[in-house]
């Protein structure tokens, strides 16, 4: 949108020399003081800030991990216990990284359901959408690849399950398998690429970031209305109304945070993970993270062979369709209204996607051989997809949405009236 | 509200898959659940406890399970057992340490060695066929299956005790195996787990002597002494873990207030 200030300029010569040869302040200013917002957002939209956050805190704490990890076979089960008992505050660092992921994750759900809900996706931020999803896949990479380093019993039997899935490509599978892992199955060297990568995707996720941020810098926040901003009456600047509300967000986020961290550091963990890897022994039940399970529900729930392609690969086609889907949704969903909350028809599938992932994340640690669950798990596999592919595009023509306010003013006088 | 809807959701899914939930996985008698010092948010370990534990460690287990994480120093540190510094080197001086540095390739033990396995892994499988675990995250290499969908409360009252629950059940009950089980020399049957082990019942009534005369000399007061040490090894600075808990939950909570208050003063003069 328009942007009516003039380019700040800094009165502090120094600062002004400094800014007329590269523009940093100007383009803080614009971006994180004046920037306008709408007046709107609930607290859902705080956590886009969250999420930044999280990022930072995995960042900081996987940097000082690293000072004491060793990736070696023999030796990381054991380095990752010596920071927990002998490094300082090594139990709350290690903690921290190893919660943090699994605080990461809900915060990314709740903002990609948020943008689910409202519409986030739809034109003209189409692009901070895509590049939404982009983080998404890295941040999944990223958090498999960090359980596969404490080297235990899950860590190494996640690692040859999820590797396996790409010896379903047909001709060229086993090679890359082969070429993933380094060698003819998970070891020393599948453990060093991974902690390298794992230190190295953080900062493509951050780069995304900035890519998502800017992207969302051009068109501006949505907002709950789902009706574009109209004038300077429907925004308030970023600075300070929107930091402080953000602020409030974060500092709540972080009290759950806490707690696990300090009280239940091993919550979200198996406990077969505190078992040695042993190439020798397999675990009765080899389970994902919990932020996974919706996606490893997928991957299992296909256990036939669709025409001509067999079982595996066809489970691996849906698991990954899972994901690649969501980059086509801003042209699946048709509606012209953005917000769920005046679209009816939307909001009742809407909240059916909500419990049947909630369900799918279920079926992920339960034993796929229980018939009701294996039904279930077909059932639920489908009701994601058609949701997408089928109830979004139809739903879009036939609904009836209530009438839109004017304007985000309008609605707030509304709302207050 | 879309909050609230969510949780409501969560919760009615719960209550559907509750029953077959409730099967228990390992197929032997239900897990009984203790009352841990150390459980839940104020809880901390019992010294006295730790000590006893430490004794049938010494006395008992160490004969064949290893613990290669535990320093001498440890069991002085604070929020262990609270042994002195004096106790823990005249502990140490009595064993003796493979150093490749001293002469004839040992010396006796100081604080900062790690505990001395009694039986090399080669010896313990060739006398059992299996390797004994090592005790040093032992604790929490093992859970329990709570019933139902009780999980879900698990995450409030912080429950990570499923560790020594179940080595205090697995030690509670050797039986002799039911009809129509077979045991195999070498092998005896655990009705916890509804299957054999290689471990032979290792406690038992009277077994070890307390100095404490207060504290019943039984295998069941064994078991829940030697599963809190166990603990212990695996998780030695939980005190001093919930201990920065506390503040740093208070500070995020009252940060958390002034945010909330100083939003409020701003946007107090916006409609929104």
């Amino acid at each position: 949108m328009a942007h009516s200030t003039e380019r700040y300029e800094p009165k502090n010569p120094a600062l002004k020399w400094f800014n007329d040869r590269l523009p940093l302040i100007s383009y803080g200013k614009e971006h994180f003081v004046d920037f306008p917002t709408p007046k709107n957002l609930n607290y859902f939209w705080t956590f886009g800030m969250i999420l930044a956050m999280c990022l930072g805190i995995q960042i900081v704490t996987g940097i000082i991990l690293a000072m004491h990890y060793t990736p070696n076979v023999d030796l990381a089960f054991n380095s990752v216990e010596h920071i927990r008992r002998d490094v300082n505050f090594g139990r709350i660092i290690q903690g921290t990284h190893a919660v943090g992921a699994s605080m990461f994750f809900f915060a990314v759900y709740v903002h990609i359901f948020r943008g689910l809900f409202y519409g986030s996706y739809k034109a003209p931020r189409e692009v901070l959408w895509m590049l939404g999803v982009i983080i998404f896949i890295l941040m999944i990479a990223t958090a498999f690849m960090g359980y596969v380093l404490p080297w235990g019993q899950m860590s190494f039997w996640g690692a040859t399950v999820i590797t396996n899935i790409f010896s379903a490509i047909p001709i060229v599978g086993t090679p890359i398998l082969e070429w993933l892992r380094g060698g003819f199955a998970v070891d020393n060297a599948t453990l060093n690429r991974f902690f390298s990568l794992h230190y190295l995707l953080p900062f493509v996720i951050a780069a995304v970031v900035i890519l998502h941020i800017w992207a969302l810098h051009i068109p501006g926040n949505g907002n709950p209305t789902g009706v574009e901003v109209k004038d300077g009456r429907d925004t308030v600047p970023f600075t300070p109304y929107a930091t402080i509300k953000d602020l409030v967000g974060a500092v709540v986020f972080l009290i759950p945070f806490a707690w696990f961290v300090f009280f239940a550091p091993e919550i979200f963990n198996h406990s077969d993970n505190y078992i040695m890897a042993n190439n020798l022994v397999t675990p009765a039940h080899i389970v994902p993270e919990w932020y996974l399970l919706p996606f490893y529900t997928m991957l299992r729930a296909i256990d036939f062979n669709v025409l001509f392609i067999d079982s595996k690969l066809a489970g691996v086609i849906v698991m990954g369709g899972s994901l690649l889907v969501l980059f086509f949704l801003p042209w699946l969903d048709t509606s012209k209204v953005r917000s769920g909350s005046f679209r009816p028809m939307f909001k009742i599938f809407y909240w059916v996607f909500v419990v049947n992932f909630i369900v799918l994340m279920y079926l992920g640690a339960q034993d796929p051989s229980v018939v009701v669950y294996n039904y279930l798990a077909k059932v639920a596999t489908a009701y994601y997809f058609l949701y997408f592919l089928v109830i979004l595009p139809i739903v879009s023509r036939i609904e009836t949405p209530k009438p839109l306010p004017a304007s985000i003013s309008e609605a707030v006088l509304a709302k207050a009236h | 509200m879309i909050k609230t809807k969510t949780i409501l959701a969560a919760l009615a899914l719960c209550g559907l898959f509750a029953t077959p939930a409730a099967a228990s996985e390992t197929g032997g008698v239900p897990t009984k659940f203790i009352n841990w010092s150390f459980g839940g948010v104020f809880g901390t370990y019992d010294k006295n406890q730790l000590q006893r534990g430490f004794q049938i460690f010494k006395e008992v287990c160490s004969s064949c399970h290893s613990a290669n994480l535990l320093a001498f120093r440890n069991l002085s540190e604070p929020g262990g057992p609270g042994y002195s510094e004096a106790q823990v080197k005249a502990l140490a001086a009595t064993f003796t340490v493979a150093d490749p540095e001293a002469e004839d390739g040992e010396r006796p033990g100081i604080a900062a060695d790690r505990w001395p396995a009694t039986m090399s892994p080669a010896d313990a499988k060739a006398s059992f066929g299996v390797e004994p675990p090592d005790f040093s995250v032992l604790a929490k290499a093992r859970s329990a299956t709570k019933p139902g969908f009780s999980w879900v409360l698990d995450y409030f009252t912080v429950y990570q005790e499923g560790g020594p629950d179940f080595i205090y059940n697995l030690l509670t009950n050797f039986t002799d195996a039911p009809h129509g089980v077979e045991v195999a020399a070498g092998q005896y049957y655990n009705a916890y787990t509804g299957g054999v082990l290689a471990m032979a019942p290792p406690l038992s009534d009277g077994l070890v002597t307390y100095d404490d005369n207060t504290v019943p000399e039984t295998v069941e007061q064994y078991s829940k002494d030697v599963a809190a040490f166990m603990m212990w090894v695996a998780e030695p600075h939980l005190d001093a873990r919930k201990e920065l808990g506390f503040k740093v939950i208070i500070i995020l909570a009252g940060f958390a207030v002034l945010m909330y208050l100083t939003k409020r003063k701003l946007w107090s003069k916006i409609e929104h």
